[in-house]
C-alpha cells in the first residue's frame, strides 16, 4: 500500500510499504477514506519530537471502511464505516475507567521512553514517535487500529466523511479544552491560537454556554474563521494582547484562558526570541509563549486550559502568577473515545458543521507537498484533507 | 552539589512518609531494605572522599591535557600526531570530573572513569606498538593508567553498592513494582506457575517444571547467548510471596521474589519484584545497557507492564516499531513489517 512516512525534519515521502496485518486479538484492519494532517503533525514535521525513526507512517486523524476485524473484536464487522480516536486504548485499566482514555496503562509498547522523559508514560499514539509506542499511523491506504472496539466509532451511512473525520481528535480536542474551563454562564473565555483545534475551541466554548470568547490571531483568514464562529478577535502583532483583554474586561481578565497553540509559538519582542533561540539550539524543548500570556493574562481563580502540545521543558513558566492567583491549570491530551459518541450526536442535530475548517482537499500521493503548505501556511491553509 | 542535595533529601523522607501511610510491615519485609543493616556506613564517607579525589584527578588531567597537549603526549611517550586525540580526552577528562563533583555518590560518572581507563590503555598500547615515541614513557604511563583504574574500579563498585544499584556481595540489585488491576489470589496462582513466566518476561525462554519447588529455566542472556539454569522455590506463601534461587550449579547466580499486596481502597494489587543476579560485565555492562533501555532493570520493568497487560487486557499489545524489542537500537520504522516476521 501507498503511505506517507517521515524521514527527516521537512522530509515527507509516499512510499509504497506492506499492507498491515492483525497483531493483536482487539485489532481491526481499517481501508482509510479520508485522512487530516494535525497541527501537531508539524511538530514532527520540523523534528522537534524526540524518538522519531526514518520511515514512521505518520497520521493520527483518519477514518475509513472495516476490511478485517481480530477474534475479540464483537463489536464491529466488516464493511463498517467508522472514525479512529488518536489516543489508543484499551478499555479496561484503571484510567480507561475513569474515562482518562489518553492515559491508558496498557497501550504503549516503549512506555519506558516515556518514562524517561514525562516521568511517566502516557497512552500509544498513532503515528507520534516511537517513544509513544511506535503505531504506523493513518495517512495511508490501509491502518491497523489496536482495541479497535474501544478507539472507533461508527457511522451512519448517510453523514459524509467530511463532517465527522474530525472526532478523531481535533474537535474532541478543542471540545475538551472548552470543557476544562468549567464554563459558566456569562464567562468570558479567551483562546490564543485559531488554528483547527482554537476554531472547534471557540465554537465548544459557546456550546458550553460561554457569553463570549475572545480569539488571538496573527493571520486574518483565522481571525475571519473565529468571528464566523461567534468570537471577538484579537490581532497580536498589532495589539498589546494583555492589555486589550484586560480593556474589555474591565481590568479582571478572561474567566478561563485556553493556550491552543503549544510548542511552536511565535510573538513579538525579545523573550519569543528568546525562547526560538533556546529552542533552535535545544536548551529548552518547547516555545512557551502563548501560554505565558494567558497566564498572566487569566483572571484571578481562573482556569488556563493547555490542550495545544508541549512534548518536554519550558523557562520562565510564571509559576508565581499562578500560585499568588489560585490559578486552576487543566490540561491534556484528549481522551477521545470519551467524546466521540456525543459529539457525533451534536454534529447528527445540526448544532456544529465541523467542515467548514477544510481550505485544502488533496491526494494522499501529494502529503509532502499538502505538508510544506500547511507548515508555511500558504494560500490560507488551514486544514488539509487527505484522500487516497 | 546542590541538585543532588534536594535529591537525597527527597529519598530520605519518602520512607518514613510512607511509613506513616502503610504501617512497617511492607519496609521490613526481608529483601525490601535499601540498606543492609550489617553494612558499616563510617566507610561511605571515605569512599564519597575518594570519590571526590578522583573527581579533582579528573579535571586536572583533562586541563593539562586540553591545554598542554604536548607536554603530556612528551610525558606519556607519544607521538607528536596524538594532540588532538588528547585535547578529546581531556574534553572527557573534564566532563566526567564536574560529573563526579556534582554528585554526593557519583556512581554512574565514577564507572564512566572506568570506561574512560579503558580507552586511555587502548590508546596507550596503540601508540606502544607504534615506531614513533617513546616506548619506555609510553608503557610507564600504561602502568600509572592501570593503577589509577584499579583504584577508580574499587570506588566505583562501593559506590554502586552505596546508592543500591548492588547488593553487599556485589550482584546486581533489582526492585521493581507495579500495580495490576487483579486479586493477590489471582496473581499469585498465575506467578506459581512458572510456565507463565515465558508468556511475560522478555527473556525467559522457557520453563520446565520438575517438581512442585523445582524447575529448569532457559534465558537468554546479554549479547544473544542463551544461558539455563535449575531454579529451586525457597519461599512459597499462597497468595502473598513466592521467592525463587538457582541452585550452586548455575552459570548465573540468580534470586529472586515476587510479593502480592492488595492495594488500598481496592484499586488492584501491588506486585513487587525483588532479583539480585551477577551478569557478565557487573554494574559497568549494567549502565551502558541503561543507555540504550535494555538494562536488567529497565527490562524487569517492561516484563511486569507486559504482565499487567495479560492481566487486565488478555495479551501483550503489539505496534511495528516494537516488534523487534523494545529498545532504542531495536526500533524498527513504524509501518507494517509485512509477511516476513
Amino acid at each position: 500500500m501507498k503511505a506517507n512516512c517521515w524521514y527527516g525534519a521537512g522530509d515527507v515521502r509516499v512510499e509504497q510499504v506492506p499492507d498491515p496485518t492483525i497483531l493483536n486479538r482487539r485489532d481491526a484492519i481499517l481501508k482509510v477514506t479520508s485522512t487530516a494532517i494535525c497541527g501537531s503533525d508539524l511538530h514532527l514535521y520540523n523534528g522537534l519530537m524526540p524518538t522519531m525513526k526514518a520511515g514512521d507512517i505518520l497520521g493520527h486523524e483518519f477514518m475509513g471502511e472495516v476490511v478485517e476485524v481480530g477474534s475479540e473484536v464483537t463489536n464491529l464487522r466488516v464493511g463498517d464505516r467508522v472514525v479512529t480516536a488518536f489516543p489508543i486504548a484499551c478499555g479496561r485499566c484503571l484510567p480507561c475507567r475513569q474515562e482518562l482514555f489518553s492515559l491508558c496503562e496498557n497501550s504503549n509498547p516503549n512506555a519506558w521512553m516515556a518514562e524517561k522523559l514525562l516521568g511517566h508514560s502516557p497512552s500509544g499514539i498513532f503515528g507520534y514517535s516511537h517513544m509513544l509506542g511506535g503505531f504506523a499511523g493513518g495517512q495511508a491506504e490501509y491502518a491497523r487500529v489496536p482495541f479497535a472496539d474501544v478507539g472507533t466509532i461508527k457511522i451512519p451511512s448517510d453523514i459524509p466523511d467530511e463532517q465527522v473525520l474530525f472526532l478523531s481528535d481535533i474537535f474532541p480536542t478543542g471540545y475538551m479544552a472548552a470543557e476544562n474551563c468549567q464554563i459558566q454562564s456569562g464567562d468570558t473565555i479567551a483562546v490564543w491560537g485559531c488554528g483547527p483545534v482554537g476554531q472547534f475551541a471557540i465554537r465548544s466554548a459557546f456550546l458550553l454556554g460561554a457569553e463570549r470568547v475572545i480569539a488571538i490571531d496573527r493571520f486574518p483568514d483565522r481571525l475571519q474563521m473565529a468571528r464566523d464562529g461567534g468570537a471577538d478577535t484579537m490581532n497580536y502583532e498589532e495589539e498589546e494582547v494583555y492589555d486589550r483583554l484586560m480593556e474589555m474586561t474591565g481590568g479582571r481578565g478572561p474567566d478561563a484562558c485556553i493556550d491552543a497553540v503549544g510548542m511552536e509559538a511565535h510573538g513579538p519582542g525579545v523573550l519569543a526570541a528568546y525562547d526560538r533561540m533556546k529552542q533552535a539550539v535545544m536548551l529548552e524543548s518547547d516555545r512557551p509563549y502563548a501560554l505565558r500570556q494567558a497566564i498572566m493574562s487569566c483572571k484571578n481563580g481562573g482556569t488556563v486550559s493547555i490542550i495545544g502540545v508541549y512534548s518536554g521543558f519550558i523557562d520562565k513558566f510564571p509559576i508565581g502568577s499562578i500560585m499568588n492567583r489560585s490559578l486552576t491549570i487543566k490540561t491534556g491530551q484528549a481522551h477521545v473515545q470519551r467524546y466521540m459518541a456525543p459529539l457525533l450526536e451534536r454534529i447528527q442535530r445540526g448544532e456544529i458543521d465541523p467542515s467548514v475548517i477544510i481550505t485544502h482537499r488533496m491526494r494522499l500521493h501529494e502529503a509532502p507537498q499538502a505538508f510544506a503548505k500547511f507548515n508555511r501556511k500558504e494560500d490560507h491553509c488551514m486544514k488539509i484533507v487527505l484522500t487516497p | 552539589m546542590e541538585r543532588q542535595d534536594a535529591g537525597g533529601t527527597t529519598t530520605l523522607e519518602h520512607p518514613t512518609a510512607s511509613d506513616d501511610r502503610t504501617g512497617s510491615a511492607i519496609n521490613s519485609k526481608p529483601g525490601f531494605r535499601s540498606r543492609s543493616p550489617q553494612r558499616d556506613h563510617s566507610d561511605d564517607a571515605s569512599h564519597e572522599r575518594l570519590a571526590q579525589t578522583l573527581g579533582w584527578f579528573s579535571i586536572g588531567l583533562g586541563m593539562a591535557e586540553l591545554f598542554a597537549p604536548r607536554t603530556v603526549a612528551r610525558l606519556a611517550g607519544l607521538p607528536h600526531d596524538h594532540r588532538w586525540l588528547l585535547g578529546a580526552s581531556g574534553l572527557r577528562e573534564i566532563t566526567m570530573g564536574l560529573g563526579i563533583l556534582s554528585e554526593r555518590r557519583p556512581a554512574g560518572w565514577m564507572w564512566s572513569r572506568v570506561g574512560g581507563d579503558a580507552l586511555d590503555l587502548a590508546l596507550l598500547a596503540t601508540a606502544l606498538s607504534s615506531a614513533q615515541g617513546n616506548r619506555k614513557r609510553t608503557a610507564a604511563a600504561m602502568l600509572a593508567v592501570a593503577g589509577i583504574a584499579a583504584v577508580d574500579c574499587f570506588a566505583s563498585r562501593h559506590l554502586s553498592r552505596m546508592v543500591g544499584w548492588t547488593s553487599d556481595d556485589g550482584a546486581v540489585l533489582i526492585k521493581k513494582t507495579i500495580m495490576i488491576d487483579s486479586s493477590p489470589e489471582a496473581l499469585y496462582l498465575f506467578w506459581r506457575d512458572f510456565q507463565n513466566l515465558s508468556r511475560f518476561t522478555e527473556h525467559v525462554e522457557s520453563v520446565t517444571i520438575y517438581d512442585r519447588h523445582h524447575s529448569h529455566w532457559t534465558v537468554k542472556g546479554p549479547a544473544g547467548y542463551r544461558v539455563e539454569w535449575n531454579a529451586e522455590i525457597t519461599d512459597d506463601e499462597p497468595n502473598r510471596k513466592i521467592a525463587w534461587r538457582t541452585t550452586s550449579q548455575a552459570d548465573i547466580h540468580h534470586t529472586g521474589s515476587v510479593e502480592f499486596t492488595p492495594s488500598p481502597g481496592g484499586r488492584g494489587t501491588l506486585v513487587r519484584v525483588v532479583m539480585e543476579y551477577n551478569v557478565p560485565a557487573g554494574v559497568l555492562g549494567a549502565s551502558i545497557a541503561k543507555l540504550f533501555g535494555s538494562e536488567p532493570g529497565q527490562q524487569v520493568q517492561s516484563d511486569l507492564r507486559r504482565l499487567k497487560q495479560i492481566i487486565e487486557v488478555g495479551e501483550v499489545l503489539k505496534s511495528d516499531g516494537s516488534l523487534h524489542g523494545k529498545g532504542i537500537l531495536q526500533q524498527r520504522p513504524a509501518q507494517p513489517a509485512g509477511s516476513h516476521t
